[in-house]
């Protein structure tokens, strides 16, 4: 009706796809691909079937990585389903000066993970200002190795994607919490509800879908976490490596001077495959939140 | 009367919860800043450090200038960031608006492409990009840096959004004017969706300069290091002086500060439309 030739939408969209194709689709089918050769930087690349897969079943390395992996997801995302809801619920009543309040607490976002890796790296060391101040309150005698020790370097990597966090996910939460009638609230205050009575039985019924979406959100990201192990153990993963995530071991095996791109991609595969069912459940959310809203 | 004192109560005690969460948020950077304005005599741990810097200088900020070409590397960064904000801008807009108000054969298959492209998490095809980035030649090159970021899925999805709100009486009266479609989408439609665009723009600004993995992955010589690569290289490398690592941190996050302050409703916006963001 416009008169237009049929190439016109495929010139508006030929960028997008131009880039999507190469960095994206083709880089997805080539890692398929390798996950079945033996391909390596400098050579090799013949199909060896299940051998890859059959590697990573016996491979201490990477269930080292999982297993750190895994325990981050279960640290990370119960913590970052409930605190950034209580810090929603605290910034959600429209009292003087909430909205300066909003902005601080999202400040850790805006910054890159290698600046406030640095600053706790500076805070956490052995005389940092954490120890320093837990041991002139007499909570501990002796500095405790933060970052040096391979467990501990894991809990302060947790707590560090915990506090980066926070702001983010606290905007998810107040979008829900805009959807809340107010006056349910107000009806609840006047019965007399307490606070935390009334937490528990209106405000977190009603975010319920929010804390499921909030929950996959994390999942994807812890899943995925690098950046903070790499910078606060300054590229070692801590004293042998014992603090690698999976994304760190792909990394290593896959982007050496010869890395091992065949078995690399097959760990990749083994990644997608953990991180593609929680993303399939926050699209499917997000479209289900989107429908009722609308 | 007891409820006016119970508020009254309630009211304190949020806002000595908010001064808390204030100290836990702000508190590091705080810790950071004062240390990077510490003199060279100045005890920075143990016992004897201070809050406050006794003698406040920017010598360690020169410091750091010095020890490595920070200018260089901001440069970079900058760069990266700005071209990833024009590419996504310009291409995810071409690409919303084609879905947005574009009937053809195949749109389908398209939007579900850009959609599921959400979901696919760049960790997993990282070794093959960073491949398809080696034969094309771009390794340890700036341009390498920008490309599996240049057009984000999610850029074209909120642009789309923003074309999806419009009128369509808008384009109509174009047609009338019998302008063609490439001017419609940059007279008429583009300038409409401003907000979208603004949105799209701070994130992706926001995240090409905040970016590590693969910065760190592609970028091979010191002279073409982005920010956070070159920040990590001087803590690693050069220096232990925790003053001027302060120094570097707070060049690399306080003009990031200053904008979100600035723009601050645009990244909550952001936030809200794009929450797939893992």
């Amino acid at each position: 009706m416009l008169g237009r030739r049929w190439y016109t939408p495929w010139l508006f969209l030929a960028p997008a796809l131009a880039v999507a194709v190469t960095v994206l689709w083709a880089p997805l089918a080539n890692t398929t691909v390798l996950a079945f050769t033996d391909a390596r930087a400098l050579g090799g690349g013949a199909f060896n079937g299940l051998d890859n897969f059959t590697r990573i079943s016996a491979d201490t390395g990477f269930w080292h990585a999982l297993g750190n992996t895994a325990l981050y997801m279960a640290v990370v995302v119960p913590l970052l389903i409930v605190l950034p809801l209580l810090l929603a619920v605290l910034v959600a009543r429209k009292v003087p000066g909430v909205a300066a309040f909003r902005a601080v607490f999202y400040t850790p976002v805006v910054a890159s993970m290698v600046v406030v890796g640095l600053i706790f790296s500076w805070v956490l060391r052995s005389d940092g200002l954490v120890n320093q101040v837990l041991t002139a309150l007499h909570v501990i005698t002796e500095p405790l190795p933060f970052l040096t020790d391979s467990s501990l370097l894991l809990i302060s990597c947790m707590a560090v994607t915990v506090w980066k966090g926070l702001g983010y996910y606290m905007v998810i939460y107040l979008a829900a919490l805009a959807n809340v009638p107010g006056d349910v609230l107000e009806a609840a205050t006047v019965d007399g509800a307490a606070p935390v009575r009334r937490f528990w039985s209106i405000t977190v019924p009603l975010v319920r879908p929010t804390m499921v979406l909030v929950g996959t959100l994390s999942a994807i990201s812890a899943a995925k976490v690098f950046a903070e192990i790499y910078i606060m153990s300054d590229g070692s993963a801590g004293p042998g490596g014992q603090a690698k995530s999976l994304v760190f071991y792909i990394r290593e095996v896959g982007l050496g001077v010869d890395g091992e791109i065949g078995y690399a991609s097959a760990l990749s595969l083994v990644l997608f495959a953990g991180t593609i069912v929680f993303s399939l459940l926050s699209l499917w959310l997000r479209r289900r939140n989107e429908g009722s809203a609308a | 009367m007891n409820r006016r004192t119970a508020t009254a109560a309630g009211l304190t005690g949020r806002y000595l919860l908010l001064a808390a969460m204030t100290v836990v948020s702000l508190g590091p950077f705080a810790w950071q800043l004062l240390t990077s304005l510490k003199g060279a005599q100045e005890p920075i741990y143990g016992a004897d450090a201070t809050w406050l810097p006794h003698h406040p200088t920017l010598a360690n900020y020169a410091a750091v200038a010095d020890t490595l070409p920070v200018w260089r590397y901001i440069t970079n960064s900058l760069i990266v960031a700005c071209a990833s904000v024009l590419t996504n801008c310009l291409f995810g807009a071409m690409a919303g608006y084609a879905l947005a108000r574009m009937r053809f054969r195949g749109r389908g298959v398209v939007f579900a492409a850009v959609t599921a492209a959400l979901i696919v998490p760049f960790e997993v095809i990282m070794v093959s990009v960073f491949l398809t980035v080696r034969d094309i030649g771009l390794v340890d090159n700036l341009l390498g840096v920008l490309l599996p970021g240049a057009v984000s899925g999610l850029s074209i999805l909120v642009m789309r959004t923003g074309f999806l709100a419009l009128p369509k009486e808008t384009e109509e009266a174009a047609v009338m004017d019998g302008a063609g479609e490439w001017a419609r989408f940059r007279r008429i439609a583009l300038p409409s969706v401003r907000g979208s665009l603004a949105v799209v723009a701070v994130f992706s600004f926001l995240f090409a300069w905040d970016d590590f993995l693969w910065p760190l992955i592609v970028l091979k010589s010191p002279d073409n290091y982005t920010l956070t690569i070159g920040l990590q290289y001087l803590s690693g490398t050069f220096t232990n002086d925790q003053r001027v690592v302060a120094a570097g941190t707070m060049i690399a996050v306080l003009p990031l500060i200053i904008i979100f302050l600035g723009l601050q409703r645009l990244f909550f916006r952001g936030v809200g439309e794009g929450g797939v963001k893992g």
